[in-house]
């Protein structure tokens, strides 16, 4: 067997946190009184609370076995195609954990909170430069926040027009949460059919646009790590009937200072911080999903908004064209600090690095894969690669097989069924900071596990072997849910 | 660039590999007239050095934050927060790992979203909890949207006005497109919300009010239920402090359906309003109904216990457009040190916090009283009220500023109505102290 970095460990076990703990002990040190304590009415008062008891001990060493059990980017390589799993620089977490912006309260006055104010304001413009856009909003608390304030600005501009718009054209190589984003704002979404080249055609387009329709969710590089070659001619085909077109910017990691996208014809994208701008995704979140947009939606920008005048920074919510606000303050600003800190580390020329790396680790992979897997599409892609397990039916072993066997190896599975348009899909995304010699292990794991699968298919089947727990009854899961101990 | 391994040659090599000349080769399929003619304009490369200077910088530039004692809540509080949550929240096996995609490898998120879910719904006396929102306003909007869909046909909800008032904007952001409509129901003189401007017309599919309210005030959640209920509608309650719950009775035993609100106080920093934590909970009935991820149990093939995500036929990436919410991620981070907090208070310690929480807000109360203040509302408070202070407060306010104490909120620029009202908020963390020398000098 090939070395990869996985190998068998000590597996600690740990009960349920209500499985252990005694009445009346503590890990928390209480404040000592110096008021009186004031009685409650008996009407309001609630009994016991159900939790635990544990001592500081008991608590560490519980947590402390669950993170063991757990594999992060910094636990090793992470493919997760479309996700975007880079390492996340230390630093940043140090700098957002500043005593001064940690402790700096939402409601306190301008006057007393500048610093965050201009932090947040320069990200503004720093985002704006990547992408090329005029005006931007860092309100949304996660991408798809930031897609549903994206369309509710479509919604606002068409009524602000006095025009009734109701269609939205969705390729089907976008992300998955863009027709229940549109959905919400009363938008009913027609589906389009990529090419067989995996990019959307102009003439596809043209078939289906028209002054009833709102415009176009578009994921650039699409969910294939393909660049749409035909954008400029898709914008303008709905810039010709009035419509916008949105950019879901998920997979800027490709194109970091190197694709102007309103020159693209893009009139709104949103950005997912925590993917390319390399803030942590801490198990599903916090994200931040900024929105851009060019200066004719301006006016529609969630409220509050950062203005700097010669007093300095304030927050501002006369804007009465605005869709409102998105989030009880200012969306999760310790995400967007990380943000910031990193576009700082990095400047504008290891920013456009990094995209070129991330695409040469995609390509290098995608490469020395090709003759193991089927490729999905055999032309020039950018950042992440799509295979599908074809080759594989002869031997009963599927995507799923590979990607659990890959686990005993040491690996974050890539991607998988995703996306849909390929089926069995296999979706690696390397990122560029994974280097040369850990891409070659990577690759000859995944050529074993391949080999694997033509002489001992069922070893593939019974994987991973190496894990706390083996493969997980998902369906019983679904069945009769178990939500709560 | 110490982020990015490529040493020249690794990176010719690997271009010989797939036979091209240079890095600028890999992007022929970006048209050039897509592209930018230089380099975005933004600063940097800075060093670590450089770094901690600018953030230096910025922190002296908040001096909010270095104050001796902030007396403002209004969604979002301080409370001290133990080492031991910052050490264990901040593993980096917790921190930089993705949504539980594979859970054979995930399964300390997994249990601990679990766990997370389970202390949710025995705060909050609810039957199942999911693995977190956005922020306590975006839950408030999609606990509206779920029983929305919950009531198929009807098309109008009912929010109070003591609900906070960012919460409400939330709500109309993402309510008004879908063409629904919302009614507001006034505060009456206990600052309680007044139930009897309920609509009978049975057209509400909601009525929602927030416990403790935006001016502190414990609403009568039996009577809201109730009130509801009788409206054939769902009762939906908020809250934007969870340690009311250490104390008093939770909205599930006065009969609310579905109960959302904001974590913050849980273990998080206040950090400018974000990240925070949408807590989320229902009646068993409504489960596939509610939004968001959910954790759970089951078993793997040698029968050992194990958790998965599960119910995603709700979710976007089976459905798309049929989905129940378009919520993607979670704040799962939050979630988990949500949870390692409550862990780390155990029953016992929550309750105690919780009352000298209260306890605090009391004699604070009771000091302003004697210092001239009076109250605007007599309903009963937890940990924030609003006083109306004495003319020339405003000046007695910036002299407090500058000793370091930021004492109060004005509340006028959301309800004009109520002219030099201030919304206190006295936590765990206020020393007697502070709060003696803020009604000295409203006495002088």
């Amino acid at each position: 067997m090939i070395n990869g970095p996985g190998s068998t460990g000590l597996v600690l076990d740990e009960p349920l946190l209500w499985e252990k703990g005694k009445h009346g002990r503590s890990a928390f040190s209480l404040p000592v009184p110096d008021v009186p304590e004031s009685v409650v009415d008996a009407d309001l008062l609630g009994d016991d609370l159900d939790f635990p008891d544990l001592s500081e001990v008991d608590v560490v060493r519980h947590y402390t076995r669950l993170s063991q059990w757990n594999f992060g980017i910094d636990s090793g390589m992470y493919p997760l195609g479309s996700c975007t799993m880079k390492y996340n620089p230390k630093i940043n977490d140090r700098l957002a954990a500043t005593p001064a912006l940690a402790a700096a309260h939402p409601l306190l006055d301008a006057t007393a909170c500048q610093g965050v104010l201009e932090l947040l304001f320069d990200l503004e413009r720093f985002l704006a430069a990547i992408t090329g856009m005029d005006a931007v909003s860092l309100q949304p608390a996660a991408g798809a926040q930031g897609e549903l304030t994206a369309m509710l600005m479509f919604a606002a501009y068409f009524r602000k027009k006095g025009e009734r718009r109701t269609k939205i054209l969705i390729p089907d190589t976008a992300h998955g949460t863009n027709p229940a984003s549109a959905a919400l704002c009363g938008f009913s979404p027609v589906s389009l059919q990529s090419g067989p080249d995996g990019i959307l055609s102009p003439e596809s387009v043209a078939a289906v646009m028209d002054e009833q329709t709102v415009g176009i969710m578009l994921t650039n590089p699409n969910t294939l790590g393909l660049f749409e070659e035909h954008i400029r001619t898709i914008t303008e085909v709905v810039h010709q009937h009035g419509g916008l077109v949105y950019g879901d910017g998920a997979n800027l990691n490709a194109v970091m200072g190197m694709v102007d996208f309103k020159r693209c014809g893009v009139d709104a994208m949103h950005l997912n911080l925590h993917k390319t701008f390399s803030t942590p995704h801490g198990g599903g979140g916090p994200g931040a999903g900024p929105v851009c947009v060019v200066a004719k939606l301006e006016p529609f920008l969630p409220v509050p908004r950062i203005m700097k005048d010669d007093e300095g920074f304030s927050l501002e919510t006369g804007h009465p064209d605005s869709i409102g606000r998105m989030h009880a303050f200012f969306g999760n600003v310790s995400v967007l600090v990380r943000a910031y800190s990193y576009i700082l580390t990095m400047g504008p020329e290891f920013l456009r690095q990094a995209s070129q790396l991330a695409v040469l680790n995609a390509v290098y992979v995608r490469e020395q894969l090709r003759d193991t897997l089927e490729l999905a599409y055999d032309r020039p892609s950018l950042h992440e690669c799509v295979f599908s397990d074809r080759r594989q039916h002869q031997f009963k072993v599927t995507t799923l097989d590979m990607a659990k066997r890959l686990i005993d190896h040491g690996y974050h599975p890539p991607t998988i069924y995703f996306p849909l348009v390929v089926p069995g899909a296999i979706m690696i995304e390397p990122t560029e900071t994974e280097c040369k010699e850990d891409l070659d292990r990577f690759i000859a794991v995944f050529k074993e596990v391949v080999q694997e699968a033509a002489v001992d298919a069922e070893r593939l089947r019974q994987a991973p072997t190496r894990t706390k727990v083996r493969r997980l009854d998902e369906t019983r899961a679904a069945r009769n849910p178990c939500l709560k101990g | 660039m110490r982020y990015l391994p490529h040493t020249p040659d690794e990176i010719e090599a690997m271009l010989a590999v797939i036979g091209r000349q240079e890095l600028d080769d890999l992007f022929t399929s970006i048209p050039a007239d897509c592209r930018f003619s230089g380099l975005p304009e933004v600063p940097g490369p800075y060093t670590e050095w450089d770094l901690i200077a600018r953030f230096k910088e910025l922190g002296d530039r908040i001096p909010g934050a270095a104050s001796r004692s902030v007396l403002i809540g209004g969604g979002s509080y301080y409370h001290h927060i133990p080492e031991i949550v910052r050490a264990l929240a901040g593993r980096s096996e917790f921190v930089t790992s993705y949504t539980p995609y594979q859970p054979e490898m995930a399964q300390g998120t997994l249990q601990g979203i679990f766990e997370y879910q389970t202390l949710t719904a025995r705060l909050l006396g609810m039957d199942v909890a999911n693995a977190s929102m956005y922020d306590g306003a975006s839950a408030l909007a999609e606990a509206l949207l779920m029983a929305l869909r919950v009531s198929r046909k009807k098309r109008t909800v009912a929010l109070s006005a003591a609900i906070h008032p960012h919460y409400r904007q939330v709500v109309r952001t993402y309510l008004e497109p879908g063409g629904f409509s919302i009614v507001e129901l006034p505060v009456a003189a206990t600052g309680r919300t007044d139930l009897t401007a309920l609509p009978k017309s049975g057209e509400l599919a909601a009525v929602a009010v927030q416990s403790p309210n935006f001016f502190g005030v414990i609403e009568d959640l039996v009577l809201a239920a109730e009130g509801a209920h009788a409206a054939d509608a769902l009762c939906v309650t908020g809250f934007t402090e969870p340690f009311a719950y250490g104390l008093l009775r939770n909205p599930g035993a006065c009969g609310a359906d579905i109960v959302c609100g904001e974590g913050q106080s849980f273990g998080l920093a206040p950090s400018f309003g974000g990240a925070g934590l949408g807590m989320f909970a229902c009646r068993q009935h409504y489960l596939r109904q509610m939004p968001g991820r959910v954790v759970g149990e089951t078993v793997d093939m040698d029968n050992k216990r194990g958790f998965v995500l599960t119910l995603s036929t709700r979710e976007q990436h089976i459905r798309r457009e049929k989905a129940t919410s378009n919520i993607c991620s979670n704040q799962g981070l939050c979630a988990m040190t949500a949870a390692i907090y409550m862990a780390s208070l155990g029953g016992s310690g929550l309750r105690r916090v919780a009352q000298l929480n209260h306890d605090k807000a009391e004699y604070l109360k009771h000091v302003l009283l004697a210092a001239g203040a009076t109250l605007l509302f007599d309903g009963p408070t937890f940990n924030e009220f609003v006083a109306v202070m004495p003319s020339g407060f405003q000046r007695q306010r910036e002299r407090l500023a500058e000793r370091g104490i930021i004492a109060g909120l004005e509340i006028s620029p959301w309800y004009p109505d109520y002219q030099n009202a201030f919304l206190f908020c006295a936590t765990e963390m206020v020393s007697r102290s502070i709060l003696d020398e803020i009604s000295e000098e409203v006495r002088s």
